[in-house]
């Protein structure tokens, strides 16, 4: 165990001192070593993988994980995460995002890239609040619940992470928490090695932004709230809507096989290379002769 | 497009001739979002990439195109987008992320009348201050402007080899003028330009650091995938690409970011000058309106009036130099722009009171015509 | 404006989907791919894609060409009313002034060419489409504006393939339109 533990840690950054920007009894640290954990069981290696984020707590991940890491704009992971993967489909691409990065702001780019299928897992982490400006009310806030920009109770209601990406057509969709640590480890490496979009959403806990204004007693508490509202797939499927109120369904609930982007497209521009048709060949040539237009510099190597 | 290969005259459109200029510079990378007047580019780039090993992709907006082509740098594509004035406002704050942390990239912006929607099919140049300062902060913006449907090959060309020489976007600041318009063009020779690669790490080097050159050079760059993994963030960062929030090394990171690219201005600046050896008064000008004020120009000589045309192709970093050297024979320098006054400012502050300089700006959609501006400038003169 | 003395003049006008815009590539083609000549084409956008007005002008010269659009039309080309009512003001005084006289009753100005292109082609070639064709053959013969050698070649090798014999024919029954229409007028 403490050798894993070990295995695990040389995939935290060797120049970044610890501790982390989180705070105490934050389920990030959780979701962190959950990731190190994998990265290190999956062997992945290093350089042929990246790990992008977008702002706020969650956004901070990547700087303490030691593979590339792209710490980008707020809720623009997945765009940012699309470029990286199409130049180079070799790499490995985890993204980890929290709500309002990923459905609020980003929401956008989170549809569509479940639309589009590219292989890149996304992690979702749900603490149901803007924790680092200070506990705004988010798009996963529970309807009632309190923010800071939500004083007397939260008058919308909020997103459900899995139906969203499910209904945006994603080909794995997964949820479990930061109390359910093995689920979590179990379905990171999945998702990882599922050939498409992937999403996990890990339901989080933050006690100094939603904790202390929704009634929680401390971060074991909110643990405890976790461990006691999680039922599973199967379970679930047994419970009548009115059981299931305040309830959330961790465990597997979408994964399908559907081509994957970057394959479908590259199929494509085989067949393109084989064309053989007059039309292909002349603009083929003709692509080619600009090409030829440029006289590129070599790079300088000192 | 069609020509003539055996003698390589074409009649191309100004973004075909852009997207050709891509594909000369080695552009394998292009994500954009459709726009008016740019969607031809994005046409061009998703038929011909995936015959030549790149790859295309229509994103959801503009925002998500320039992070996607900022990513796609990042593991190591020459990529490119294309867009409008809306787009062009949406990419602002990823574009401040591309300066700040350094990373080639071009962004082609076909100007149309703003503000907002505005006139989607019309032209003007009302982006030239948002370009230099859209994004929030302090920083540094390479703008190249072209006025023909040759440069637009020539200088999309220049703005790939200068993204990844000063590892920093750059913007072909183009307008819906010179996007739409179809010229006779002679393609160049294979080898006519010479594009510049971003500077890389050597091989197994140990203590590699990304960011903020350290002798004035611009910092090797390596790829996401390559031997040297590294951290990439917009928050402020030290050499190594980690947060700083140390005032010195704040100072440094910024002023490196500006400095790389405002201390070459004068090398960096591209002229036409159209008879301005013994010219009185100069037009300044660029992009389509340039090339009314250059038919103006031969109307002003014909009328006896000794005017010059000074054509910048380079909008950012604006250099002064040669305004400086032509002020002393100088009675007066008039800026026609399709906008309210822009570059005008720059070309004021370039010559510093001592010659007068007059704006003439339109603003109704449409281009000029020759005789408004041979018009204004006989005014002033007689005034 | 004074302009260069190598400088022509050529404005297209009619409705979206006339193919008015496929003919002035192609006059511009005809003109510097085969002509060495120096040609700009631009044209006015509007949001239509059908219908609507719809304009090119083509600049030939033998110079280089600084301002990109028409002033002072030398070639005037209506295929609708409402394009002859608001261009013919273009035209110089003594431009060539042609008009389809299948859709344009009143051209306004004495000096106008009415040919029937729509008909032209809807009777002899076959379909309506092939109207801007015929109008590209009718005009070249008219104003001599690029070599007929020329602008046959531009034709075919832009054509869908196939279509080649069928735009040859417009081509000519364009010229012979318009060669009748001369004989008319002197």
């Amino acid at each position: 165990m403490s050798q894993a533990i070990e295995r695990a840690r040389t995939y935290l950054k060797p120049h970044k001192k610890l501790p982390t920007v989180w705070c105490g009894g934050c389920g990030l640290g959780v979701v962190m070593s959950s990731l190190t954990r994998v990265m290190s069981a999956m062997g992945l290696d290093k350089n042929k993988t990246a790990t992008i984020s977008g702002i706020g707590c969650t956004g901070r991940l990547p700087t303490y994980i030691d593979t590339n890491t792209l710490h980008t704009t707020h809720g623009r992971a997945l765009g940012f995460a699309t470029g990286v993967k199409l130049a180079n489909p070799e790499l490995t691409v985890i993204t980890a995002m929290g709500d309002g990065d990923s459905v609020a702001i980003g929401g956008n780019h989170f549809i569509h890239a479940c639309r589009r299928n590219i292989d890149i897992t996304a992690i979702v982490v749900n603490n149901q609040i803007y924790g680092m400006t200070g506990g705004q009310y988010s798009p996963t806030t529970p309807h009632g619940k309190r923010g800071t920009t939500a004083p007397y109770g939260n008058v919308e209601y909020e997103f459900d992470i899995v139906s969203l990406a499910t209904g945006a057509g994603a080909t794995f969709v997964a949820r479990t928490s930061v109390y359910h640590v093995r689920e979590l480890d179990k379905l990171l490496e999945r998702a990882i090695r599922h050939r498409g979009f992937s999403v996990v959403e890990v339901v989080s806990n933050c006690y100094t932004s939603y904790g202390r204004l929704n009634k929680f007693s401390g971060p074991v508490d909110m643990f405890k709230w976790m461990k006691e509202s999680a039922v599973t797939v199967k379970q679930a499927g047994e419970m009548s809507p009115e059981e299931l109120e305040g309830k959330f369904i961790r465990g597997i609930h979408v994964e399908r096989e559907q081509p994957e982007f970057i394959e479908v497209y590259d199929k494509l521009a085989e067949e393109l290379a084989a064309d053989s048709s007059a039309v292909n060949q002349k603009r083929r040539a003709t692509i080619e002769s600009y090409q030829r237009l440029g006289n590129r510099l070599k790079a300088r190597i000192e | 497009m069609s020509g003539n290969n055996e003698r390589s005259i074409w009649v191309m459109q100004g973004n075909e001739a852009c997207s050709v200029g891509a594909v000369a510079a080695g552009v394998n990378f292009f994500a954009g979002y459709p726009i008016t007047p740019s969607s031809e580019i994005a046409e061009f780039m998703a038929r011909h990439l995936p015959l030549i090993g790149g790859r295309f992709i229509q994103m959801e907006d503009e925002i998500a195109s320039i992070a996607a082509i900022i990513g796609a740098s990042l593991a190591g594509a020459r990529s490119m987008t294309a867009t409008s004035g809306p787009g062009f406002s949406l990419m602002q704050e990823n574009l401040g992320l591309a300066c700040l942390a350094e990373i080639p990239c071009v962004i082609v912006n076909v100007q149309r009348a703003g503000p907002s929607t505005g006139l989607p099919t019309q032209p003007a140049q009302g982006d030239v201050m948002q370009t230099r300062w859209g994004t929030h902060g302090d920083h540094a913006i390479i703008a190249l402007a072209p006025a023909t449907v040759l440069e637009c090959i020539e200088l999309t060309a220049c703005c790939v080899s200068l993204s990844e020489q000063f590892r920093t976007p750059v913007v072909l600041l183009m307008d819906e003028v010179i996007g739409h318009m179809r010229e006779s063009v002679e393609i160049p020779a294979p080898g006519s330009y010479r594009v510049h690669s971003r500077p890389l790490p050597r091989d197994g080097q140990e203590d590699y650091q990304p960011f903020c050159g350290a002798h004035g050079d611009v910092p090797p760059m390596a790829s996401f995938g390559g031997p040297h993994r590294f951290h990439v963030t917009g928050l402020t960062h030290d050499e190594r690409g980690f947060p700083t929030m140390v005032p010195e090394e704040v100072d440094k990171k910024i002023r490196w970011i500006v400095d790389k690219i405002e201390l070459k201005a004068d090398d960096l600046a591209m002229n036409e000058e159209t008879m301005t050896d013994d010219c009185e008064v100069l037009l300044f000008s660029y992009g389509s309106s340039a090339r009314v004020a250059k038919a103006s120009v031969r109307t002003l000589r014909e009328r006896g009036v000794k005017a010059g045309l000074l054509r910048v192709k380079t909008i950012w970093p604006f250099s002064g130099k040669r305004l400086r050297e032509l002020a002393p024979q100088l009675r007066s320098i008039i800026v026609p722009e399709m906008n309210l006054g822009q570059l005008v400012t720059e070309v004021e502050r370039a010559v510093a009171g001592v010659v007068p300089v007059r704006h003439f700006g339109r603003i109704d959609g449409h281009l000029f015509e020759p005789d408004q501006i041979t018009d204004f400038v006989l005014e002033e003169i007689a005034s | 404006m004074t302009k260069s003395s190598g400088r022509f003049e050529i404005r297209l006008s009619g409705s979206g989907g006339q193919g008015l815009m496929l003919a002035g590539k192609l006059l511009a083609e005809a003109a510097s791919v085969y002509g060495g000549k120096n040609t700009v084409q631009t044209q006015s956008y509007g949001p239509e894609a059908r219908g609507g007005k719809s304009k090119t002008d083509i600049v030939i010269s033998t110079e280089d060409i600084d301002y990109p659009k028409a002033t002072s039309v030398d070639v005037l080309l209506a295929m609708t009313q409402v394009s002859a009512d608001e261009y013919r003001h273009a035209l110089k005084e003594d431009g060539l002034f042609v008009v389809d006289s299948y859709l344009v009753d009143n051209p306004g100005r004495d000096s106008a060419i009415g040919i029937p292109f729509t008909l032209l082609a809807i009777e002899q070639c076959g379909r309506a489409l092939f109207a801007n064709v015929v109008a590209l053959g009718a005009i070249v013969e008219l104003s001599k504006v690029v070599e007929w050698d020329s602008l046959e070649k531009t034709v075919l090798s832009r054509v869908p393939s196939g279509t080649e014999e069928a735009n040859k024919k417009a081509l000519a029954v364009g010229r012979e339109a318009a060669r009748r229409a001369m004989g008319k007028v002197s």
